[in-house]
């Protein structure tokens, strides 16, 4: 096991500083001057020159990414050219609400996949299954942003019931502040929930006509007992996988749907920074997006071991 | 009609040399391909009149003209620009349309070529492709339009780029793995035995083996690039104006969703139709050109 832990560390770690290499390279090597994108066409070269020098992108570009680099290693990501002020701040600023949001609409599509899913593998062929399934094949065909849009024209516009976007704050309490992220965490949820449940409903079929479920039943097992006992365990691994590559979905569709709603997280802090040519802060909101998404990828895989204990001999 | 050639080739039924005509047949008594097929010629069919006829000239600005009501001048009324909202919906479509076979075209040559020289070669080559594809998988579109927007800045070539870039890694494990399969089959022995290369035996038995699964994978591929085209021009990432897109059309409405909602929901229902009539497309051409995947459905 810690060697399959270890392999999967080494191919993080490489995936990472691949990563972060494109970034680097596409953000500060691509554009040219950063100081005279800032500063704009009609500058003075003089006054680019200055700016270039006291930015330090006058440094050797292997240089200032091994600076990059190792101010990541500790925390410090620099200082923003437009605010002056610490990116790791402002990052961490925006991820208390970019958090709470992609973890809220996570914890939505788990709960309503899981239960379509089983509902309508338990279900098979019938009305129900038939109902869920046609509701699922339109959702995915839904763009996330449209969704959010139609969930504000009824929530916020008609029935008035919730604010058409904006986030309240925690300080305004943690009922409030879940409020304002509920509508976005349900129209990011939705899509990526008609997903999973056609994955989860493929994969809990499938087991279901595997011999040892027949075993079970036969042993005296009632098919509840089987679907929770034996089934549900083995349906997981593709499940999973596919959770891994939606958390990824949901990451990038934060950025859009903080969009849609106004909310001041990481989405709108990359926009106001790509508007203000704040390339420091793009780098590092890319890179954190990046790294999150690996993160989570590595996470499933090392999941899957302790799931089936299968893939690890095949993976040594 | 090489798909269906392919596929029945695949198939280890007892009429291996099913003519084209018995594919036609099949295909239209499939629920999904024909409605799929449907909503999806309606698309193309809006982008193409778009060409030589619109209702309106869409450029047009007519702000005497603004935020009218649906009539029998203007069948979806106009825009806070006074532009109908027809004319911007079928050329919205060859936006749409255009990103999305360019990106899904870069998708499939980088992908394909690069998942079957990982599955021909194996060794360290085909373990690298591999590994380069799963790095490519730690950069959703949206990211490295993000990034290409603040390089080179916004537009359809950024669009089409960063989309293009995010298929390839699943168009590369897509080939790969169905040629791993291809590349176990006995006849692929008996091609090497006979003293066929590598790249040969690729061109000529594990291509058309992997056809029809391909074809399936685009048309799949295609509505995730017309969700990724509408979200990034949404964005203003994408599709810059004049020209219309229909992700674009949805950020104008956003702003006057108190004044005139349904401006609103004739773009979403666009880009809904073409997105099902790909998937509902999608699925039924896999239901016929390989039994067994539907089978394992």
């Amino acid at each position: 096991m810690s060697i399959f832990i270890l392999r999967r560390i080494v191919a993080l770690a490489a995936t990472l500083i691949g990563a972060s290499l494109i970034i680097f390279l596409v953000l500060d090597a691509l554009p040219g001057n950063a100081a005279q994108m800032l500063m704009g066409a009609d500058a003075s070269p003089d006054a680019v020159r200055a700016l270039t020098i006291k930015l330090g992108l006058d440094l050797p570009l292997p240089y200032r990414y091994l600076q990059w680099i190792q101010g990541m290693a500790v925390g410090d990501l620099g200082n923003s050219y437009v605010y002056g002020t610490s990116v790791a701040g402002l990052i961490a600023d925006r991820l208390v609400l970019t958090v709470p949001l992609a973890a809220m609409s996570m914890l939505i599509t788990v709960v309503l996949a899981l239960a379509a899913g089983i509902y309508t593998a338990a279900n098979h062929n019938k009305i129900g299954d038939v109902g869920v399934m046609s509701l699922t094949q339109i959702g995915i065909a839904l763009p996330n942003f449209w969704f959010a849009i139609l969930l504000i024209l009824l929530f916020a516009v008609k029935l008035q019931w919730l604010s058409a976007g904006g986030f309240a704050g925690w300080d305004a309490g943690v009922w409030e502040g879940i409020r304002s992220l509920l509508l976005p965490a349900i129209s990011l949820a939705l899509v990526q929930a008609a997903i999973l449940a056609r994955v989860t409903r493929s994969a809990v079929l499938e087991v279901l006509r595997e011999d040892f479920v027949r075993t079970a039943r036969a042993k005296g097992l009632s098919k509840r007992e089987a679907l929770w006992g034996h089934v549900l365990r083995n349906a997981m691994i593709p499940v999973m996988t596919v959770m891994g590559l939606q958390f990824a979905n949901l990451l990038a569709g934060t950025i859009v749907i903080e969009n849609v709603f106004y909310l001041p997280g990481l989405g709108r802090l990359i926009f106001q920074s790509i508007a203000n040519r704040d390339l420091i802060v793009v780098r590092n909101c890319v890179m954190l997006l990046a790294a999150m998404v690996v993160t989570v990828n590595f996470v499933v895989d090392v999941l899957y071991a302790f799931i089936d204990p299968r893939i690890k001999v095949h993976n040594l | 009609m090489s798909g269906s050639t392919t596929a029945t080739a695949n198939m280890p039924t007892a009429t291996p040399h099913r003519p084209a005509t018995g594919f036609w047949r099949r295909a239209l008594r499939h629920r999904s391909f024909v409605l799929g097929g449907a909503l999806v010629l309606l698309v193309f069919a809006a982008a193409l009149v778009s060409l030589v006829w619109t209702p309106w000239p869409p450029y047009d600005i007519d702000i005497a003209a603004k935020l009218k009501p649906p009539s029998a001048a203007h069948w979806l009324g106009t825009d806070a620009l006074g532009r109908d909202v027809v004319s911007l919906l079928l050329v919205g479509a060859r936006s749409t349309i255009l990103v999305g076979v360019i990106a899904v075209g870069i998708g499939l040559t980088f992908g394909v070529c690069l998942g079957l020289t990982a599955a021909a070669l194996r060794g360290w080559v085909g373990e690298l492709i591999m590994r380069m594809s799963d790095f490519t998988f730690a950069f959703p579109a949206v990211l490295s339009a993000i990034m290409l927007a603040a390089a080179i800045g916004p537009g359809m070539v950024t669009s089409i780029i960063a989309i293009g870039i995010f298929q390839i890694p699943i168009f590369v494990r897509v080939t790969r793995g169905s040629a791993n399969a291809v590349w176990a089959r006995e006849f692929v022995l008996a091609a090497r035995a006979s003293g066929k290369g590598r790249f040969r035996i690729t061109i000529e038995h594990v291509m058309p083996n992997i056809l029809s699964l391909l074809i399936v994978q685009a048309t799949i591929q295609f509505a995730l690039a017309i969700l990724a085209e509408a979200a990034l021009s949404y964005l203003g990432l994408g599709t810059q104006p004049p020209q219309p897109s229909w992700g674009r059309m949805l950020n104008d409405a956003q702003t006057l969703l108190f004044q005139e909602p349904s401006l609103a929901v004739y773009p979403g229902v666009a880009i809904a139709i073409a997105v099902e009539g790909l998937n509902l497309l999608g699925d039924g051409l896999r239901d016929l050109l390989d039994p067994r995947l539907a089978r394992e459905r």
